[in-house]
């Protein structure tokens, strides 16, 4: 389980547990800190054998205290460790909201105290978890300044990113889709893979349409562009990867390639990264525009527990090819 | 050196400080009213462009405890203990730069008063950790800084103030239930000063005794009478010593009052009659403290002229080295809110913008736009 997976296919979870035990291999200053983490190995397992093999003062067991988690590795990492905090659930980050933004996220700017941290944790819906397990609370922090933000949709992407967030020398979220956990595998890249972060990868290429989305939505939109493939509709799906530092620079490339843009995401709409993009794109790409720019996005409804409810407020593959279809008829 | 034959352990912690060092004890109570008494008159000159927070009466209880920790550990007080950060190594001119918001102020313009700090490696760093305003934060950070000494195995403590209102916040609970939990070198010390902002205790917790809540952490509990400097350092160095000796996290409650208001804005309607003046003539720090130093130790008259004398130079002297620095240079507000990039970019309708397209802009100016006058 600690070993690495040369050669192997490992899921999106292994891959994060693989990227926390070649770190905290490689340096000392890292621990783990969160709720049921140590010795239960975490609520969905990706902290399983950190503790058998780094012991209990490097992966702890903490109170039910989000403040606290998040306080206390704010405190640690001024005196140069290198903590990753797991959230059990990402809906509860909201108890950790003020130590992020008002204490973690200003602290270099205002103090010039350095943070390097992680706080880590399963996010998303498409799995029943009602409305206390299924958020996607990225927006929230996306407009903080002083916090970095990546949302993979790989296990590839999920280990390099992790292990780059570590070696980040600010605060840096990680939010982890739950649905992907055990759905999507990948044989790890050889040697220390270190996806960098701001910078997002073309998932598919494509001529008409451009798709820009991250995390669960990714696999949607992928399969949404081979649905539209076989009409002839050629689409281009973008993977942000990271959101704090937004790529723009991919943005724009994909946007001035297709000139029709949808902009999808699972969040809810109303102050959604969608409407930042769909800004900035805007500002900076209209007269490369053939069309308005789109968004899919969840309705803006606390997400509820019922299959044909959730699956209602969730965006599904049939929106986009409805979205897409719209773009390329414009 | 020859060690001193074992003797039995003094009465009381303060019963082994040098004269000396009860005369320090004066000099950094001294330091700190006066310090404050510039700033008021430099607040009223408009030179303090925000608001002004007053310790007066609670200098034995910031001093007192602070004296307590060894250079090594690190401290994060709260906006009434400007005495602990002096004895922690803050020093006068750092604070009015603070406050008079210079672009070479601690940190550079972007903070105020005396939300600043300086914490590291032992050695290279005073040990002090700015604080921030939500109250109890510091509380799970201190943990987090405490933690790292367990971790690591440094011999080093942590002291975290918060105020009587504090208390009543999660941060609060959560940051000391996981130190107490974790065992970590923390002290954490409960100010007592009858109110928050305007709310007095009373309407702040129905305990009868803040420190009452350490039974439910599992931790010690320890109060003193916060205007008695040495009182206040007796019971912080036994909780200090309980930390630095493995036995983990200390709650102590000082008892003092906070004579003047939140800040200096603030008229204290809401306090009896009487009540400020009451405390002031029985009961200020520096007066108990002046019997002390003269009916225990003999101090002379002339020896406490000579530190108020050195305390108003020091002050002067800081002044003018304030005065004389300038304030940021505004694209400076660009850099740093990370490592990488280490600066942002100027929004587009600032690149090429220039000092002379700001011109008077200043927010004295709002509110002019109607009434057909220039700012």
């Amino acid at each position: 389980m600690s070993g690495a997976s040369t050669g192997t296919e490992i899921t999106y979870l292994e891959a994060i547990r693989e990227a926390l035990f070649e770190e905290m291999a490689r340096d000392q200053n890292v621990f783990c800190l969160g709720e049921d983490i140590g010795a239960f190995g975490g609520a969905f397992k990706v902290t399983e054998g950190l503790m058998a093999r780094f012991g209990e003062s490097r992966v702890i067991d903490s109170p039910i205290s989000e403040i606290a988690i998040v306080g206390a590795a704010a405190g640690a990492a001024h005196m140069g460790m290198r903590p990753v905090v797991e959230m059990q659930f990402i809906d509860f980050i909201a108890n950790a909201y003020d130590m992020l933004t008002n204490y973690v996220a200003t602290a270099r700017y205002r103090a010039f105290l350095p943070c390097p941290m992680v706080v880590r944790g399963p996010s998303g819906g498409y799995v029943r978890g009602g409305p206390f397990h299924s958020q996607n609370p990225e927006a929230g922090f996306l407009h903080t300044p002083g916090l970095k933000i990546v949302y993979p949709s790989t296990a590839a992407d999920a280990k390099g990113l992790m292990k780059a967030a570590i070696r980040d020398d600010d605060c840096v979220l990680f939010f982890e889709h739950k649905y992907l956990y055990r759905r999507v595998k990948d044989v790890m890249p050889a040697g220390d893979h270190v996806v960098p972060i701001g910078q997002a990868r073309i998932a598919r290429e494509g001529t008409d349409v451009s798709i820009v989305t991250y995390a669960a939505t990714v696999w949607k939109a992928l399969e949404a562009a081979e649905q539209l493939a076989a009409d002839g509709i050629s689409v281009e799906v973008l993977d942000l990867r990271s959101l704090a530092p937004l790529d723009e620079e991919a943005i724009y490339r994909t946007v001035k390639k297709t000139n029709r843009l949808l902009v999808l995401h699972e969040d809810t709409r109303t102050g959604g990264i969608a409407g930042e993009i769909t800004a900035r794109v805007s500002e900076t790409c209209f007269e490369w525009l053939d069309a308005p720019v789109l968004r899919v996005t969840a309705a803006d409804i606390p997400l509820p527990y019922a299959p044909p409810l959730e699956d209602y407020v969730l965006p599904q593959t049939a929106d986009i090819v409805r979205a897409v279809r719209r773009l390329a008829a414009y | 050196m020859t060690r001193a034959p074992r003797r039995a352990a003094p009465s009381r912690p303060s019963d082994a400080l040098s004269r000396e060092q009860k005369l320090a004890l004066y000099y950094w109570m001294r330091l700190t009213r006066t310090l404050e008494e510039r700033l008021v008159a430099l607040y009223r000159q408009t030179k303090v462009v925000g608001g002004l927070f007053r310790s007066l009466g609670q200098e034995a209880d910031a001093v007192g405890s602070c004296f307590a920790l060894e250079s090594r550990d690190v401290m994060s007080p709260l906006i009434r203990n400007l005495g602990a950060m002096l004895v922690k190594g803050a020093t006068p001119v750092e604070v009015l730069k603070q406050y008079m918001a210079k672009g070479d102020s601690p940190t550079r313009g972007r903070e105020l008063n005396i939300h600043f700090g300086d914490i590291g490696p032992a050695g290279s760093t005073r040990g002090f950790l700015g604080q921030i305003s939500p109250l109890g934060d510091m509380v799970p950070v201190m943990a987090g800084v405490t933690l790292s000494f367990r971790m690591r195995g440094e011999d080093r403590v942590g002291l975290v103030y918060v105020g009587d209102g504090a208390t009543s916040t999660g941060a609060f609970h959560e940051g000391i239930n996981f130190a107490a939990v974790q065992r970590c070198p923390l002290v954490v010390i409960i100010e007592n000063n009858g109110y928050a902002y305007s709310t007095p205790t009373h309407k702040q917790t129905a305990a009868k005794a803040f420190v009452d809540k350490a039974i439910g952490y599992g931790v010690p509990g320890l109060s003193a009478d916060g205007n008695d400097v040495l009182a206040v350092y007796d019971v912080t160095k036994q909780a200090v010593d309980h930390a630095r000796s493995g036995g983990g996290v200390t709650l102590i409650e000082l008892h003092t009052y906070r004579r003047k208001g939140h800040a200096e804005h603030d008229n204290q309607s809401y306090v009896p009659a009487g009540e400020i003046e009451r405390w002031a003539a029985e009961n200020d720090p520096l007066d108990r403290y002046l019997v002390v130093l003269r009916e225990q130790l003999g101090v002379r008259d002339e020896e406490i002229a000579a530190i108020d004398a050195r305390v108003v130079r020091e002050v002067d002297e800081a002044t003018d080295e304030a005065e004389r620095s300038g304030p940021p240079e505004a694209l400076d507000a660009l850099i740093g809110v990370y490592a990488d990039p280490p600066a942002e970019s100027p929004l587009w309708f600032r690149r090429d913008a220039t000092d002379d397209t700001y011109g008077a802009e200043r927010p004295e100016g709002w509110g002019t736009w109607n009434s057909g006058s220039k700012a």
